[in-house]
């Protein structure tokens, strides 16, 4: 009973910060500063060719962010696969 | 191994699915998507595969070695790729403007055209070829090890 009304106080306190957060937030399509924004839309199709504004972002402006992601792909196949192997050998010597 | 209906509906779907996932990927710099969301639609196809018939089945065309070569080419071209710019900075995008993916479009909304981005549509490849190895792999051998059978690397 009395974890009971500790997790609901703690819900409570979670919904509470997190509606303060969306009261807080910047309406919808209107960020703060928007300067970057600007000057990727209006010459990421000059500078890269890419009709894609996202992807010109992606793979150019911020290339190096997607060389970690998918270093983070990388490392984490690289464990599923170890883990699998790994755990299979254990049971054959056990 | 499922019924014979569920089996023939996957042989029937599985070209379409792979062929759109090749679209998303091979049209990254020109609509939504690119080598990360079309290689995660390649690879549903190959989870459809996997759900229709058994895991012995696949492995006997979907070999993790391979599966495994096949996203270190990935990762590798992705990284020469980035260090072909490397005489002005990381990541430098050095094929605009040369007659390989060098077309520049118009400004604003326009139709767009297959031979432009300069690296950007290589680098979609390169992920996208990563993206589908890795998934394929982990997703292969994780039905592999929950069926019981030896995981071969």
């Amino acid at each position: 009973m009395k974890r009971q009304v500790t997790g609901l106080i703690l819900l409570l306190v979670l919904v509470a910060f997190l509606l303060w957060g969306m009261y807080l937030v910047h309406p919808f399509g209107y960020p703060d500063v928007s300067d970057m924004d600007d000057y990727m839309i209006e010459n990421s199709q000059e500078e890269t060719g890419s009709n894609n504004v996202v992807a010109a972002v992606l793979f150019d402006y911020r290339g190096l962010d997607t060389l970690g992601e998918a270093t983070i792909l990388f490392t984490a196949v690289t464990g599923v696969l170890l883990l699998l192997r790994l755990s299979k050998q254990k049971e054959k010597n056990s | 191994m499922l019924t014979k209906i569920v089996r023939t509906v996957t042989n029937g779907f599985i070209p379409f699915i792979i062929i759109f996932g090749l679209y998303i990927i091979a049209h990254g710099h020109l609509t939504p998507g690119g080598g990360f969301q079309g290689g995660a639609v390649v690879v549903s196809g190959v989870v459809m595969l996997l759900v229709a018939f058994n895991s012995q089945e696949l492995k006997k065309s979907l070999r993790e070695r391979v599966l495994s070569i096949m996203e270190s080419t990935g990762a590798l071209i992705f990284i020469i790729l980035a260090f072909i710019g490397i005489g002005t900075v990381f990541f430098y995008n050095l094929l605009v403007g040369t007659p390989i993916f060098g077309n520049i479009p118009n400004f604003g909304p326009n139709p767009g055209d297959i031979w432009t981005g300069g690296v950007i549509p290589l680098m979609n490849f390169a992920v996208g070829l990563k993206v589908i190895a890795g998934l394929s792999a982990v997703v292969l051998a994780i039905a592999l090890f929950s069926s019981g059978e030896e995981v071969e690397g």
